[in-house]
């Protein structure tokens, strides 16, 4: 199937495009449906797309077929495509979530929400830097307009610095574009790679500059320390399947620095060997340090989800700081079970906060819940899984990373900080619990009772249940990560086969 | 003409940068233009600055490089987009909150802090 690879892209922008048109646009329920349909689709086409890569080995889709690295490729080989089967299943997960009347406050949800995983999907697979710039800007406009989705005063303030940060940080990175083509020449990653050993001197400095401003965009993306401060308001005042989505988006900086500063400026750089590598390095240690003692000092469950999706992105970080094909490999793990976990905790604190009355997620005492024994055993997975407790994914994900630092310097550094955020977590997690769970007054007789929707119940379980998953099967998911770290690591396959392969197909 | 045109691009890009640091949306938003208009031009010189080069080959002699172009292109297009997206966001905001700071509440001046602490005293 040559033209599978097109498919995470194609799928969404057309059922996003189909779902404004009249058949479907009249009623809520004809998108509900065509959407879920659409998205199983999407996760269906991203697992064969997995597995045709593991058999076969990356694959280059040419659009307009121009011999690389002229004209627009997609590139999928085993890291993207792990990160497009997580994405359309993150999604499934907060769509099946939102067919639980989340999607009546506002209009377009479900295509905006379809033109966010495209954009998603396709900063995954792009194969040159420029379209990931315009995939970028694809899934920043599905999310500025999905932020504000239901309305409210706290909602429009929080969009109004995301929104801005944004476009700040869109006009930094075309700079950084600019300087990379100026000296480069080129924008295609594989080539790019080929090139950055060759400059030198002012050329070289200037690409530095360049390297250096593309970290601040991916900086602000992933949330890494100094620009971290617009996403516990953010995500904590979304609705509860955008904050579902949201926690891939972190994601995408993450992945960006993989290719960018790992790869292109990775240790066969030449002049400008690992660049951003000695920024990194303390930025994630302090991006933990701040994101457990923002879990701790956390007022509410989603303000607390946030900050621990902080500290996520700050081990993510700490593996892209390593560099070696063991901390890749780690981090490929940790991504998937982090976001999956991640978005499986908003979903379920938006549940919580529903029934808690008018105490909604806060950490106060408040009337019980109508039903406490699932809320609280999902809550107890999710918190096993985030603080890395054995036996969840967490712990698994945790000890790879521990064990892919391989100086004592590395071990110093990362150890401590790393088992103490988790301790961090912890503490935060079990107050959180205890507060929710066992200082609730007794209902009154009159309430209603709240039940929890089919889809609701079937969006938590689906992403919570994946962390058990993942250490049920981490035999096989760590063959994947370990194979995307090595294709990661490794110019010969990576960077020349994308350069050299004759003009397979014209995928057009 | 390197000369004059960097110049440009740092003054405009160091106004653009000034009033996104101002505190109500409108200045921002004015400022966010600035710097999209910067990075247009900057796109444009990073495939170096040339006279009567055409883009085609074989029309002159030294040919201009069309690729930045291209980008520019669709920078401006997405500059665009995003710019009358704020402009309706601030809008809204200046709806939803009742004022048009970025913060979406009006700042005391120092007077009236200095005022409402001489009241507790």
């Amino acid at each position: 199937m040559q033209h599978l690879s097109i498919l995470p892209i194609l799928l969404p922008l057309f059922t996003g495009a189909l779902l404004l048109l009249p058949p479907l646009s009249g009623t809520l329920y004809r998108q509900r449906v065509v959407t879920l349909l659409s998205s199983v689709l999407q996760v269906l086409a991203a697992v064969l797309l997995v597995i045709q890569i593991q058999n076969d080995g990356i694959h280059q889709y040419i659009l307009g077929g121009w011999q690389p690295p002229f004209g627009i490729v997609l590139v999928a080989d085993p890291l993207s495509t792990v990160m497009v089967a997580l994405t359309t299943f993150l999604a499934l997960g907060a769509l099946c979530y939102a067919t639980g009347n989340h999607d009546r406050g506002g209009k377009y949800f479900y295509p905006l929400f379809m033109f966010q995983v495209m954009g998603i999907n396709g900063a995954f697979l792009t194969g040159d830097v420029f379209n990931l710039f315009v995939f970028f800007e694809v899934l920043l406009i599905a999310s500025y307009a999905l932020l504000v989705h239901g309305g409210g005063k706290q909602r429009t303030q929080a969009t109004v610095h995301y929104v801005i940060l944004n476009l700040v940080g869109s006009s930094i990175f075309l700079f950084g574009l600019g300087i990379m083509y100026g000296t480069l020449g080129t924008l295609n990653i594989a080539d790019m790679a080929q090139k950055v050993p060759e400059l030198t001197g002012s050329m070289a400095i200037l690409a530095k500059i360049g390297a250096l401003l593309l970290l601040v965009v991916f900086g602000l993306k992933s949330a890494m320390l100094p620009l971290h401060f617009w996403l516990p308001k953010t995500y904590s005042s979304a609705s509860a399947p955008v904050a579902a989505i949201f926690a891939v988006m972190t994601k995408v900086g993450i992945y960006s620095i993989l290719r960018i500063h790992n790869v292109v400026f990775g240790d066969e750089a030449g002049e400008l060997a690992n660049v951003a590598q000695s920024w990194i390095w303390p930025l994630a240690l302090m991006t933990i340090a701040i994101g457990t003692v923002g879990a701790l000092a956390s007022p509410s469950l989603k303000i607390l989800n946030a900050n621990l999706v902080i500290l996520s992105a700050g081990s993510l970080l700490v593996c892209a700081a390593l560099q070696n094909e063991a901390a890749t490999s780690a981090a490929v793990y940790y991504m998937v079970h982090s976001t999956l976990v991640a978005g499986g905790l908003f979903l379920l604190a938006d549940l919580i906060s529903n029934q808690r009355g008018k105490a909604e997620d806060r950490f106060v005492m408040a009337k019980s819940m109508d039903n406490p024994v699932f809320l609280a055993l999902c809550f107890a997975v999710g918190a096993v899984a985030v603080i890395g407790m054995p036996p969840l994914s967490g712990f698994i994900g945790k000890v790879m990373i521990l064990q892919a630092t391989q100086s004592a310097a590395e071990q110093v550094w990362v150890w401590p900080i790393l088992l103490l955020s988790s301790l961090g977590a912890l503490i935060a997690l079990s107050r959180a619990g205890t507060t929710l769970f066992w200082r609730g007054a007794p209902s009154k007789q009159n309430d209603e009772k709240q039940v929890i929707h089919i889809g609701e119940w079937i969006g938590v379980v689906m992403l919570l249940a994946a962390s058990p998953l993942l250490a049920l099967f981490a035999g096989p998911m760590s063959e994947i990560a370990n194979s995307a770290a090595t294709f990661l690591h490794d110019p010969s396959l990576s960077v020349d086969a994308l350069l050299t392969s004759p003009l397979v197909n014209g995928g057009h | 003409m390197e000369g004059v045109y960097a110049f440009c691009v740092g003054v405009m890009t160091a106004c653009g940068i000034f009033l996104t640091l101002r505190g109500r949306t409108f200045p921002v938003v004015v400022g966010l233009t600035l710097l999209s208009y910067a990075v247009n031009l900057f796109l444009f010189a990073s495939g170096r600055l040339k006279l009567e080069a055409a883009a085609v080959l074989g029309m002159s002699d030294s040919y201009g490089d069309p690729l930045p172009q291209a980008l520019v292109l669709t920078a401006i297009v997405i500059g665009f987009a995003m710019t009358a997206f704020a402009v309706i966001l601030a809008m809204r905001a200046r709806a939803d909150l009742g004022n048009d700071h970025v913060d979406g509440r009006i700042p005391k001046t120092p007077v009236e802090q200095r005022q409402k602490s001489g009241g507790q005293r």
